[in-house]
């Protein structure tokens, strides 16, 4: 039974209010049945450290993947999963995380690829949290074990694969990454040295909208003027576009695909998660070096 | 050893990492940074009575790079310059962190190793 949502002034403003709640709706209701809350970080250790007194921790390094292949985790590892940590397919899901929430929307994108209905986000994540001296305990209450159904993932909607792009150009191609990344400069995250690909630089035509802009300092979500700004000024994204995000991992752009799904309301919104660790590493893709967006590559 | 254990004592490493000495607290700029580490994290070694001494900071919010360092840490000092220089890096993936954490944060750590040596190779080399 989905929980009510959070009233918040705040919230308003973006085109599915539902989708987000505020630190101080989680402090109210957590501890409330139907209602669970997820803290999935880059850090591994992090929660153990303190968490949201009642949270479950979703690990997305160990958890979400499929165990040999390239792959998230089949419909009956999901099961599995959630049961284990007594989430029912009607529960209310609140996810935060550290960094700006980055990979908690991560999380977000494949819980939803197994069409679960109630997910949100909590604005400002952890850090908020932590930063207005909220309660964090160690200790893990154990939860008893439910029976998530078995729901087949559906890649259709919100994921796109290395073909999807190749016959996507004409559409709108977000490129999240640092400028660096984008332009060829640098063939890794800033920080991030050594995961990188053979190949620097870009998708043909894509615009280069490095995914932080989308946070305030304190990694809330910016306002819906701000947004648009971003999104649709600058970038060119209308409710009428296809648009596909991409990074190195899929996990950058999966805070971007929210952003433009759940805060502006851009209905067709898909995460290729292959991104660029495959792009750069694909043979015989077109790949565009520097600064400009460059031209739909013909004869493909 | 289960998963579960793994993590807590790599927290038990975290909590335990030693704060600077002061002389290193009022100079950060004598520490070098490890750019292999997502996180900001710094190291200095010294050389004193032919004894290593490893001093590493991370922050806070990073216990998994604390924990690392910590165990780098604990490992190294108080050994001689040849044992630090000798340190099998294979250490690092016999620590069983390979499955628990992502192949980034494995760079990190041969990073921090790697400048240890370095500095300690340095130190040796300046004093002969």
């Amino acid at each position: 039974m989905p929980y009510p949502t959070d009233p918040s002034n705040k919230f308003q403003q973006y085109a599915h209010p539902e989708a987000l709640v505020s630190t101080e709706w989680v402090d109210q209701n957590k501890g409330s049945d139907g209602l669970v809350i997820i803290e999935c970080d880059e850090d591994i250790l992090l929660f153990e450290t303190g968490h949201i007194p009642g949270a479950v921790k979703l690990d997305w390094h160990t958890e979400l993947n499929h165990p040999v292949s390239r792959d998230y985790l089949n419909g009956k590892d999901m099961a599995a999963l959630f049961s284990s940590k007594g989430i029912s397919r009607d529960d209310t899901l609140v996810i935060y995380g550290d960094k700006s929430n980055w990979w908690a929307t991560y999380a977000f994108w494949v819980i939803k690829l197994f069409g679960h209905e109630d997910v949100r986000i909590m604005d400002g994540g952890r850090a908020k949290w932590v930063a207005e001296g909220r309660e964090l305990v160690a200790t893990v209450e154990p939860r008893p074990q439910t029976e998530y159904p078995v729901v087949e993932r559906n890649d259709k909607d919100i994921r796109a694969f290395k073909e999807d792009v190749l016959a996507h150009f004409g559409k709108p191609l977000i490129d999240v990454r640092s400028p660096q990344e984008y332009s060829g400069e640098r063939l890794h995250m800033p920080d991030y040295p050594d995961e990188g690909a053979p190949r620097g630089g870009h998708i043909p035509t894509a615009a280069s909208v490095p995914w932080a802009k989308a946070v305030n300092e304190d990694q809330t979500f910016k306002n819906i003027g701000e947004l648009n700004e971003i999104y649709r000024d600058q970038a060119g994204i209308s409710d009428a576009s296809d648009v596909i995000a991409y990074c190195r991992i899929g996990e950058r752009s999966s805070h971007t695909w929210f952003v433009l799904k759940y805060l502006l309301g851009i209905p067709k919104v898909r995460n290729y998660d292959g991104s660029w660790t495959e792009w750069g590493s694909a043979v015989r893709v077109p790949i565009v070096k520097g600064t400009e967006p460059g031209a739909v590559p013909v004869g493909l | 050893m289960p998963k579960a254990a793994k993590l807590d004592l790599l927290l038990e490493y975290a909590d335990g990492l030693p704060d600077l000495p002061a002389r290193y607290q009022d100079h950060p700029e004598l520490m070098e940074r490890v750019e292999e580490c997502q996180s900001p994290v710094f190291l200095f070694t010294e050389l004193d009575s032919e004894l290593v001494s490893v001093y590493l900071t991370a922050p806070i919010e990073a216990p998994t790079t604390r924990g690392f360092a910590a165990i780098l840490q604990s490992a190294l000092t108080g050994q001689k310059p040849k044992t630090v220089l000798e340190f099998d890096d294979a250490f690092i993936n016999a620590l069983g962190l390979t499955e628990l954490v992502s192949p980034l944060r494995i760079r990190g750590m041969h990073g921090m190793l790697q400048r240890i040596k370095r500095q300690v190779r340095e130190k040796l080399d300046a004093s002969n």
